[in-house]
């Protein structure tokens, strides 16, 4: 393997890692866009150039400003007095644990099972969007419906009420 | 341990990477850590998915990778809608730490 796949690697834990410790919601949220950055630098380096460009699209351009604007409306710079962790932290990291070397153990197991195709594939942007509108072009069409709904009931429910409650 | 395959070190990120957005969804209490949590989630498996495509058998027929845009495309739209949620419920009751919503009440 490759040195620049361990950087990549070491990069987008390093950001997963930095998410999940980091106290305070405004550097969980830069800690993450670096790990989705990471991973749009795996997709690169696996010879998906489409996947990766459409995750930096995507993650680092929309979602982690949606994240950033949610942390905005809902206050969430400020630090709680209760602590950012739950108190049931470590059992939640205890099934983390458990999850995680289960995955380890099936994938270390399946080394020589796994299928190991090394020419690099030739695919371009004009096969993937003569596939999107042939063979896959129901999933994209309710792919589009799904984004449609999603964007409309997002709205909907994040719409200012009239009155508080409280 | 046999000697690694680029395969298996790929699934193995995406493991650790899992791993690490599930103890981030379990241990924080602010709604949107959880739902960064899941994104961190659904990252990896889209990683799975990627490297899949790359080493498998037939990467002409880009099934990994439309399963894998797809997967972008509503991931996307989980976040949309889960954000927005958890800026109704801060409306709402005032908090988006998860322990203090305990009702389902309106």
């Amino acid at each position: 393997m490759s040195p620049i796949f361990y950087l990549l690697a070491a990069l987008t834990l390093a950001g997963g890692l930095a998410t999940v410790l980091l106290k305070h919601l405004v550097h969980a949220a830069l800690a993450v866009t670096v790990a989705f950055a990471g991973l749009a630098l795996l997709f690169l380096e696996l010879d998906a150039q489409f996947a990766g460009f459409a995750q930096i699209l995507v993650y680092i351009g929309a979602v982690a400003i949606l994240i950033v604007f949610a942390i905005l409306l809902t206050h969430g710079s400020e630090l709680p007095r209760e602590g950012v962790f739950s108190k049931t932290w470590f059992l939640g990291l205890v099934i983390a644990a458990g999850v995680f070397s289960v995955l380890g153990w099936a994938v270390l197991q399946s080394v020589s099972a796994v299928p190991q195709q090394n020419t690099v594939p030739t695919v371009t942007v004009n096969d993937i969007g003569i596939a999107l509108v042939g063979r896959y072009v129901l999933p994209l069409e309710i792919v589009a419906l799904l984004l449609t709904a999603a964007t409309i009931g997002a709205v909907i429910v994040a719409m200012h009420e009239k009155e508080r409650p409280k | 341990m046999t000697a690694a395959t680029p395969l298996a070190g790929y699934l193995l990120v995406a493991a650790m990477l899992f791993a690490i957005g599930l103890a981030g969804a379990l241990v924080r209490r602010n709604a949107i850590m959880v739902l960064i949590g899941i994104e961190l989630m659904l990252n990896s498996a889209n990683l799975n998915l990627i490297a899949f495509w790359r080493f498998g058998p037939h990467p002409e027929a880009l099934t990994g990778m439309m399963f894998a845009i797809f997967s972008i495309a509503v991931a996307a739209a989980e976040a949309a809608v889960g954000l927005g949620l958890v800026i109704a419920i801060y409306r709402h009751t005032g908090a988006a730490e998860l322990d203090k919503i305990d009702r389902m009440k309106g």
